[in-house]
């Protein structure tokens, strides 16, 4: 009689994500599932809808990472209204995105992965929180409370007080920037590197004592896709998407992103309202593929920044390219983390960038567009199709969460396999099977809010829903 | 030509405790105002007749068992009258409570919002949420005109924009269909506005709508600016009055 463990965030938003663990009469693990229930009803809801909206609209739904919700979806309209944008207003949505990426990535390390490295993954999860930090190791806290602030002064200064920013629209951005305003940025920014600078010899440090992580956390052979640049360098906005393999191949090259149908196919799974995608070409599931931070390092052949390019150099010496185990999440991040801040200030020295022509305008011109563009989470693809007079009447959203579901599964599984045992649930396994989920930084609200710590309700039942075992830790 | 003879009969009146003199023929509202005393509005827009629809202006008269309308009550001598009694204030925020429900105002992505006098007063008024359940009827957004959109959505029903067109415009586009909670506002006896003959492109209605409803095209969230100032003066010459 096969048993199934589920483990539930108890979370005040109830119901987002969900793992079970399929054990079978001996107890041994034959199976595990993330189940993510999000974006449900988005066609519905969006349809009739003036197509100007969407990028308002879209940063709603997800209040993690609203910039890059308006990047994708600003492309999206830029190409329904089939404009090319000014160069200036493109590269202030640049500027944003780095920012976004920079507070993004500062919060995953920072605020919720960082407590695992500086306390240990046994130690008790009731410590191992952003407080237990601040006591341990409360520069540590504090650098990772400015970076972030870095970031989202960034967002805030150009896109107005507002907490979702409204700066970007189809076309380009509504307000050029101002002399006095970039000078505020500037002057953020040698602080933001000080930060950078001393935490990634830090941690360069730290992993050497978590092998057993490294090798278990999701190490498996995927492809890894992401957009690239024109040059190969690191791509966060534009660009063409890449493929590669697990021995570092490339397997799709140039690819225009307008036209990811002809790659990417959607596989429906009954356990989760996220759809599963994968390589087309390779068919279902063995087309998984993983993005974000991993991928985008596996997949360039430079950053383009010389500090992050100095970083990616040792990062591919220490780790054998291209690098498998999710754990390294956590330091591709940090050197992504690194060429955010190089790019915000090459943005800024640049004259041009106060350029005040930053907005084309037009209608309507095309019934069918997509935006792709990098969160930080990977790659996030928005497309539409409009009426004649600019109304949606469908919308296809796959996130960067999304883009990685079977790599999750598959992740869970592995760490499954080697912690769980028996029909017992014990404390480790839930805080490996918590910290391989937090590698990938799924945007889901449950994983964030709280600081730390995934508050789970574990249960083994059998198949009849007898409930052998429970653990519940808030 | 002559100027329209102005009345010069003055009435004595209070308002909340306070002695003032008006003009025979001013309005409650008028009045108050001059005095620089509040009293929300919706539906009037200066420049336009009183229309006495949307009940937000109600006021306390002495004597009289029912609320009346600011905008379309006449002064008379003698009267005494409450602007803000918390009678007045519960209605009101009841009123603007109701619009919210009657309708779907998604303030967040609107192209109005920050500049919405619903918005607006809802902020004033003290509404910080709504306690009648929303309908969540299905209306459509008309976007079928060259330069600007109808967001059913977002309409009021104020009909600013049927009077302006009318009254200032000429051009008598906007009227009314249905009734009550079915009301809506249609171009040219119901066609989809895109093929309004007798729309002519002028934006008044946009700029006298006090809501996210008639907007320009092209606006994303926060965009749409409205300037309703250029009534009174457009009224004014029209009147030929100094
Ligand atoms: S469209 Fe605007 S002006 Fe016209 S009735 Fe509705 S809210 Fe009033
Ligand atoms: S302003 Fe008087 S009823 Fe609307």
């Amino acid at each position: 009689m096969s048993q199934t463990i589920t483990i539930d965030p108890v979370t005040r938003i109830e119901g987002h994500a969900k793992i079970s663990i399929q054990v079978d009469d001996a107890g041994a693990v034959t199976d595990a599932k993330f189940h993510v229930t999000q974006f449900r009803g988005f066609e519905k809801f969006v349809e009739g809808r003036p197509m100007t909206e969407m990028p308002a609209i879209t940063a709603r739904i997800c209040g993690i990472c609203p910039v890059s919700h308006l990047m994708a979806s600003s492309k999206t309209v830029d190409d329904l209204m089939a404009v090319e944008i000014p160069p200036t207003g493109a590269e202030l949505r640049r500027l944003m995105n780095y920012a976004q990426f920079v507070q993004s990535h500062a919060l995953s390390f920072f605020h919720l992965s960082s407590p695992d490295f500086v306390l240990g993954l046994d130690s008790n999860p009731a410590k191992r929180n952003v407080w237990g930090l601040i006591g341990a190791n409360p520069a540590m806290a504090k650098d990772g409370v400015l970076l972030r602030k870095f970031g989202q002064n960034i967002i805030e200064i150009l896109g107005g007080k507002r907490v979702h920013p409204a700066w970007t629209v189809g076309g380009g951005v509504n307000e050029p920037l101002t002399a006095e305003k970039r000078d505020e940025i500037l002057r953020t920014i040698p602080q933001a590197m000080d930060i950078i600078q001393r935490t990634l010899p830090w941690f360069k440090k730290v992993f050497e004592g978590f092998n057993d992580e490294i090798a278990s956390f999701a190490n498996f052979p995927t492809l890894f896709l992401s957009l690239v640049h024109e040059d190969e360098t690191l791509s966060f906005y534009d660009g063409f998407l890449r493929i590669t393999d697990a021995e570092g191949n490339i397997v799709v090259d140039k690819h225009d992103p307008k036209r990811y149908g002809e790659i990417i196919a959607e596989a429906v799974e009954d356990h989760s309202f996220l759809k599963s995608p994968y390589y087309k070409p390779m068919g279902y599931p063995e087309g998984i593929y993983r993005v974000g931070p991993l991928a985008r390092l596996n997949n360039c052949k430079t950053t383009g920044t010389p500090l992050a390019d100095k970083e990616l150099l040792e990062y591919r010496s220490r780790l054998s390219h291209p690098v498998q185990s999710s754990f390294h999440y956590h330091y591709a991040r940090l050197i992504e983390i690194l060429h955010g801040i190089e790019k915000i200030n090459e943005i800024l020295l640049n004259p041009t960038i106060l350029n005040t022509r930053v907005r084309a305008r037009a209608r309507v011109n095309r019934n069918e567009g997509v935006g792709v563009s990098e969160a930080p989470r990977g790659t996030l693809i928005h497309h539409y199709k409009v009426d004649d007079f600019g109304r949606m009447t469908w919308a296809n959203l796959i996130v960067s969460t999304g883009h990685n579901s079977l790599a999750m599964n598959k992740g869970v599984l592995q760490v499954a396999k080697k912690f769980v045992n028996g029909k017992k649930i014990q404390e480790g396994m839930l805080n490996r099977v918590e910290a391989v989920i937090r590698c990938y930084d799924p945007c889901l609200s449950c994983s964030t809010h709280a600081y730390g710590q995934m508050p789970m309700d574990v249960e083994i039942a059998d198949r009849s829903g007898r409930v052998l075992d429970r653990v519940t830790r808030d | 030509m002559a100027a329209t003879p102005v009345s010069t009969e003055v009435v004595t009146l209070k308002l909340n405790d306070r002695d003032v003199s008006a003009t025979r023929g001013q309005t409650i509202l008028e009045v108050a105002r001059e005095q620089g005393m509040e009293i929300p509005t919706l539906c009037f827009l200066e420049g336009l007749t009183p229309w006495g629809a949307c009940r937000l202006c109600m006021i306390e008269l002495k004597g009289s068992p029912k609320l009346l309308p600011a905008c379309t009550t006449k002064a008379a001598e003698g009267m005494e009258i409450v602007l803000d009694s918390d009678r007045l204030k519960k209605y009101r925020k009841m009123i603007l409570e109701l619009l919210f429900a009657e309708r779907n105002h998604v303030c967040a992505v609107c192209v109005s919002n920050g500049r919405c006098e619903l918005q607006d007063l809802a902020q004033k008024n003290g509404v910080t949420h709504v306690r009648f359940p929303y309908r969540y009827a299905k209306y459509e957004v008309d976007s079928t005109h060259d330069l600007f959109r109808l967001d059913h959505n977002r309409c009021i029903m104020c009909t600013r924009c049927v009077r302006v067109c009318h009254e200032i415009e000429g051009a008598h586009v906007w009227d009314l269909k249905g009734r009550g909670i079915e009301t809506e506002v249609v171009a040219d006896n119901n066609l989809p506005w895109g093929q309004s003959e007798s729309c002519t492109r002028c934006g008044k209605c946009i700029h006298a709508c006090p809501v996210g409803a008639l907007v320009e095209k092209t606006t994303a969230v926060n965009e749409m600016k409205k300037r309703s100032g250029f009534l009174p003066y457009l009224t004014t010459m029209r009147e030929n009055r100094p």
